[in-house]
């Protein structure tokens, strides 16, 4: 029982990444029919955005302290953070060791932003034209932006961590009863999960009790009679695309501790989402979330040592048998609509 | 005994009765036409005819065989040939190809690997289609990329595709939908002509009257799913039951 | 001749000059000029133009003909490596066995994986495909170690039965794959001047095969076979409505196509015998089809020339660092030239993927029918200006002679 929670646990926040892109991929597919190769990209983009903030945080000055050495004998060097002179040693220590969380702030607008820009500015050529050109156009778009990180990031990963209060592990198995150490977790790992759970939920709330969610979702199932009824549905289009955009970002922004980003992240998790996106159903966002854990908890579960030594290799291609088999047992997914994407 | 047979052909959709007890038998060699106001099944019909739809129950025989549970491609080779509401082309390859591939597709069956030999030998292919093209009046267009033709001239492409392959049964769904006058004129031309060659079938689904009555020789009205009537043309027009089906009135 | 209309002809005509004259035509520079390090015509580089162009023309076949695109296409490129050096590890160093049992197998592979991959279309299809590749090289990867060799890859080794040659290997060198007795490293130099031409028996047995591969390409193309998968492209509906079935030409396609990859495949395990997973990573898939787009997605020869183009900027491109571009610009004042510089800096050396993925994207952007398209607007609109030129020359005449 305690490893199958364990399991569970393992899996939510692999699932929470895999939940959170799929939900932006599925936002950008049911509203604009765009299938679009570049939602990792923007993933990773969100995870340099916590990098970059945790730099700019970091930025520092030096001063010579003449009253102490260092063990050459040097008087002393002393880096001090721009923050800590504003804000005081106290406030810019914390500031600097909240940087991951800050930067979900930082990140939004920028993420929007780049959403917005790529829309308007390049996908909106593309609704017209073959869905494989827009695969190919948004997969140049993606080699183009990962290259661009790397330019300026280099090739490694970056470590960069979560605040000291959520380092190290807690014992959940205590907490609902089992014996100690028996559930060791993470904290980040909790947090990345409840993080998802509210950008998810708000996500949903937006389009389900706003008009303007009611118009979007109006236009997802009938683009043609919203906009017969005078709707501009191109702008909230737009909107949207920002919005998709700045889920996957903040799903790269909390993911950094977990797993130090480097420029290529985003296409890693990109093959994953695209095969979570159909799994769900294409266009179906309660689809693409629920496969989204489905499919992390199931690797989790691949990847245990029990599995692994009936079936080995298993958690390498888990996600993808069961795609395979979804996919031809029911071709429209787990909870697809009718009538997207069959031509 | 008909070419084709529909017996007690029932098709639900949730609550919703699309078919109910269908029965239509078309006569070899007529034209027979199927109108009805909106809604009233004809599509689900058609759909049930090539094969796209299983009835929930019933028959449907072509030429003394079943067509259900057949695809498409196998309902077609067994002689039915059906024309799209918007003309169904290949709008990438050029009009000559276009008749060229049903020549092959009559000769060759469903599938034949031909990967080496060149298309440019096939002189009897090519000089098939090519007829064809000329009885159409459109052998000058022969080079032409077919998306490039006016939507007539796709439709009488269409048609001529269909006729290549020398059918027993053509299949017309709103032949003349969104076309213009002049279009809907030429089309009615050319089928009166393969009407009244009589070697071919013709099961047209139309809503304009016009091209209906200037064409059937046997009329079915379907409304709600139900044949009301089967008559002659003449006798459809003042069929009181027509109206009420049409109209909403009661007369 | 062969077969062929007289276009296609002379366009085979040409690729088969080009490929015997590669080593010239790749190697302008002469050996101890600051530029020779941008000769392309060392045998290594040129046989790789070839093997890749065997896999974008074989990829044409199925992207560029029925519109079926697929994201996996390296898994059978992969599993030729493979079969090839399992060839040379048990049977014998010729290349011939080696490159039959890559075809096969990819062949074979390729009718497993078509067969259930078709059953769906568009997206589903490139994600089908993309699934199945990434399992193949988890799977070479970790659990099939034994067959693939894992992390280290397949690779010779002295103690191979190599039941037909086994007497010759047993020098304590690691034999090398050869052609009845000529050895694909084999070479021949030739110095004119101050240039130095090497001419490989790799690599021409590669072009050799490649202008095999390219002239079976033309065939299919122009067979009704080829016209069936443009219809299929072009609308499926009324292929069905045809009496067409278009599964079994489908698989077809995707099945020749596999083989292309595997014939690449093979080739390149006889040019360099190992073979390893990462061969078969999606993103080795994602490159055949940026070099098919690139070149001229359905063209003949736009395949050839996007693998060209993409093998010679990873080998070429990525060599300029800032030295050079500092030489090449060093007749600008130097506040210019840095500037020029730091411009350009992004772009090439380590940046030639940035390069790449801005030139894809504008191809896919304007330019959809690839490098070739543009060659022809090109031609086009020289060809109007010539006219237009005569039409004025020509009316200039008449009113002179009014």
């Amino acid at each position: 029982m305690d490893a199958i929670i364990l399991q569970i646990l393992n899996g939510l926040d692999k699932g929470s990444a895999y939940a959170l892109i799929a939900l932006g991929l599925t936002l950008i597919f049911g509203t604009l029919g765009v299938v679009n190769f570049a939602h990792g990209a923007l993933f990773m983009i969100g995870a340099f955005c916590a990098v970059t903030l945790s730099k700019l945080l970091n930025a520092s000055y030096t001063t010579i302290d003449e009253t102490k050495t260092d063990f050459l004998g040097n008087p002393l060097k002393v880096e001090t953070p721009y923050v800590m002179d504003w804000f005081g040693p106290e406030a810019g220590a914390a500031i600097i060791d909240w940087s991951v969380p800050l930067a979900i702030l930082f990140a939004i607008p920028i993420m929007i932003l780049i959403g917005v820009i790529m829309e308007r500015g390049l996908i909106k050529h593309f609704y017209a034209r073959p869905h494989a050109d827009q695969i190919l156009v948004t997969f140049g778009l993606a080699i183009v932006l990962q290259e661009i990180i790397k330019y300026y990031f280099g090739a490694n990963p970056i470590p960069t961590p979560a605040p000291d209060a959520f380092t190290g592990s807690f014992d959940f198995g205590q907490l609902i009863g089992f014996e100690a150490n028996q559930i060791i977790y993470p904290y980040w790992r909790l947090v990345y999960f409840a993080f998802a759970a509210v950008v998810i939920g708000a996500v949903f709330a937006f389009l389900q009790f706003t008009t303007f969610g009611m118009v979007v979702r109006a236009g997802m199932s009938d683009r043609e009679t919203v906009e017969l009824l005078g709707i501009n549905i191109n702008r909230r289009f737009t909107i949207m695309f920002g919005i998709a955009a700045a889920v996957a970002g903040l799903a790269g922004v909390m993911y950094v501790p977990i797993n130090p980003p480097n420029y290529h992240m985003g296409m890693d998790f990109l093959v994953l989402s695209f095969v979570v996106v159909v799994v769900g159903g294409m266009g179906s966002l309660p689809g693409a979330v629920f496969a989204g854990f489905l499919l992390g908890i199931l690797e989790s579960f691949a990847s245990m040592g029990a599995v692994i030594d009936v079936l080995p290799g298993i958690n390498q291609i888990i996600i993808y048998l069961v795609a395979i088999v979804i996919l031809l047992t029911r071709p429209r997914g787990l909870m697809g609509r009718k009538g997207v994407m069959e031509e | 005994m008909g070419i084709l047979e529909v017996k007690n052909v029932n098709k639900r959709f949730g609550g919703l009765q699309a078919l109910g007890d269908v029965n239509l038998s078309v006569a070899e060699n007529s034209v027979h036409a199927i109108i009805g106001p909106n809604g009233a099944g004809k599509s689900t019909l058609l759909n049930c005819l090539v094969g796209k739809l299983i009835p929930d129950t019933g028959s449907v025989m072509f030429d003394g065989q079943s067509v259900l549970g057949r695809k498409p491609y196998e309902i077609n080779q067994m002689g039915i040939s059906r024309v799209f509401q918007t003309p169904e082309i290949f709008g990438d390859l050029s009009v000559i190809e276009n008749m060229m591939i049903p020549c092959f597709a009559k000769r060759d069956g469903a599938f034949r690997m031909h990967a080496i030999e060149s298309t440019a030998t096939e002189q009897e292919i090519i000089d098939h289609a090519e007829q064809v093209l000329e009885e159409l009046n459109m052998a000058d267009k022969r080079h032409m990329q077919a998306a490039w033709m006016s939507r007539g001239d796709k439709r009488r492409l269409e048609i001529g595709m269909c006729l290549a392959q020398d059918p027993k049964l053509l299949l017309l769904d709103e032949p003349t939908a969104g076309m213009a006058r002049a279009d809907t004129n030429n089309t009615i031309d050319l089928l009166k002509q393969i009407r009244d060659e009589g070697k071919i079938t013709i099961a047209i689904i139309e809503h304009d009257m016009h091209v209906v009555f200037s064409l059937a020789e046997r009329i079915t009205v379907l409304a709600q799913g139900r044949p009301l009537v089967e008559d002659t043309p003449e006798n459809i027009k003042g069929h009181p039951k027509v109206r009420e089906a049409y109209l909403g009135e009661t007369a | 001749m062969l077969g062929l209309g007289k276009k296609d002809t002379l366009l085979l005509g040409i690729v088969a000059v080009l490929t015997i004259l590669a080593p010239f035509i790749f190697n302008p520079f002469p050996v101890n000029s600051a530029m020779a390090q941008f000769n392309a015509g060392y045998p290594d580089l040129l046989q790789r133009f070839v093997i890749f162009g065997i896999f974008a023309i074989g990829y044409n076949l199925l992207f560029g003909l029925t519109g079926y695109l697929s994201f996996g296409h390296a898994a059978f490129l992969g599993v030729g490596s493979y079969a090839a050096v399992w060839m040379f590890k048990l049977l014998s160093m010729n290349v011939i066995p080696a490159i039959a049992l890559s075809v096969l197998t990819a062949g074979l592979f390729a009718v497993l994986i078509g067969y259930i991959s078709l059953r769906r279309s568009g997206i589903y299809f490139a994600i089908l495909t993309l699934a199945f590749a990434q399992m193949t090289y988890a799977l070479a990867y970790s659990v099939l170690t034994p067959i693939t060799g894992g992390e280290t890859g397949l690779q010779l080794a002295l103690s191979d039965p190599r039941i037909l040659d086994g007497a010759a290997s047993a020098e304590g060198n690691l034999p090398v794959p050869g052609l009845f007795g000529l050895e694909m490293r084999d070479s021949v130099q030739l110095a004119v001047g101050d240039w130095l031409f090497t001419f490989s028996a790799g690599y021409y047995f590669s072009g050799l095969v490649m202008l095999l591969a390219f002239y079976l390409a033309i065939r299919i193309f122009r067979s009704p076979f080829g016209m069936m998968l443009r219809a299929i492209k072009s609308n499926q509906q009324r292929v069905n409505y045809t009496g067409l079935n278009a599964r079994p030409y489908t698989l077809a396609a995707f099945v020749i196509s596999g083989m292309y990859a595997g014939l690449a495949g093979g080739l390149m395990a006889a040019m360099d015998p190992l073979a390893g997973a990462e061969r078969m990573y999606w993103t080795a898939s994602g490159e055949v089809v940026l070099m098919t787009i690139l070149g001229g997605v359905g063209t003949l020869i736009g395949p050839v020339l996007g693998a060209g183009l993409i093998k010679y900027m990873e080998n070429i491109v990525s060599k300029i660092n800032s030295d050079i571009l500092h030489g090449w610009f060093a007749f600008m004042p130097d506040g210019l030239e840095d500037f020029i510089v730091s411009i350009i800096y992004p772009f090439i050396g380590k940046g030639w993927h940035l390069t790449l993925g801005i030139i894809f994207m504008l191809v896919v952007i304007f330019l959809p029918g690839g490098l070739v398209e543009g060659g022809q607007r090109i031609a086009r609109l020289l060809r109007r200006r010539k006219s237009d030129k005569d039409e004025d020359a020509g009316q200039a005449k008449t009113e002179a002679a009014e």
